[in-house]
């Protein structure tokens, strides 16, 4: 791992099939990291529903459009120390993302969709999307254990 | 994924296996609803003992069988769920919407 706690870099493209790689490289990487199976299902949960939100949205179902993934091992502050989390930041071209339209509905409401927002907000400890330079940026964290970090960490 | 299909009298029972996901959920739709629907068949199970893995378009490919089998008089049945399966379905507070059992005995019986 370098200074910049850089642990893999990802370049895919907007192919439904692309997925389960993904997903298997990401799954083997939290277990690596330490983080227990169910914390590794949830993090692969929420990376994969965030690639699907960008295919299916960012995208509009267009394969062959580049979406970036990096992982990095960063240091976080909680109740003031110091701790270990695992950043997933993903970078697409896709048109900007209406984020009230992907905030899920009431789960009462049993229906087909609409699911994938809410799925990736459970699996993680923070949530953050942006839009940068024309480009729709989301940033995960998962921390090893533990309550929300301090975002901006 | 790959799904193979059981006929038993009046049931029909999915074997499905691999991942459901955006790229493989829509087979998964697709069958479901020929046999609910267009088949009109009473009873259909499905045995995920072997899905790995289930993502929210999954999730919505079961969602949508059962509202079709709901409103054609049928049933949607569940059996062998792994923890991949049952989290998705406990996440989506749907673990209490869906008549689910461990093994194909209990799923068969009436």
């Amino acid at each position: 791992m370098g200074r910049s706690g850089l642990l893999l870099k990802l370049e895919l493209q907007s192919n439904p099939e692309m997925l389960c790689v993904v997903r298997h490289a990401l799954a083997q990487l939290a277990e690596t990291l330490g983080f227990s199976r169910a914390e590794c299902r949830a993090v692969v949960l929420a990376v994969d529903e965030a690639l699907t939100n960008i295919i299916r949205h960012g995208y509009g179902g267009e394969e062959g459009h580049p979406i970036h993934a990096s992982f990095r091992w960063i240091a976080v502050r909680r109740d003031g120390k110091h701790g270990r989390a695992l950043e997933i930041v993903l970078e697409d071209s896709g048109k900007k993302i209406d984020c009230a339209k992907l905030c899920g509905r009431p789960l009462e409401d049993v229906r087909p969709g609409g699911l994938g927002m809410h799925f990736i907000n459970e699996c993680m400890d923070a949530v953050e999307f942006r839009r940068k330079l024309g480009r729709n940026q989301l940033r995960l964290i998962k921390l090893l254990d533990g309550p929300k970090p301090e975002m901006g960490a | 994924m790959q799904i193979s299909a059981r006929r038993l009298d009046k049931t029909t029972i999915f074997d499905v296996t691999g991942d459901v996901d955006l790229a493989t959920s829509p087979e998964l739709r697709k069958a479901l609803l020929h046999e609910l629907r267009d088949a009109r068949i009473p009873r259909v199970i499905l045995n995920l003992k072997a899905v790995r893995y289930m993502d929210s378009s999954g999730v919505a490919s079961l969602v949508e069988g059962l509202k079709v089998s709901r409103d054609s008089g049928a049933k949607l049945i569940l059996y062998g769920l792994t923890p991949s399966v049952r989290e998705v379905l406990q996440l989506s507070k749907l673990l209490k919407i869906f008549e689910i059992y461990e093994n194909e005995e209990q799923a068969i019986s009436p």
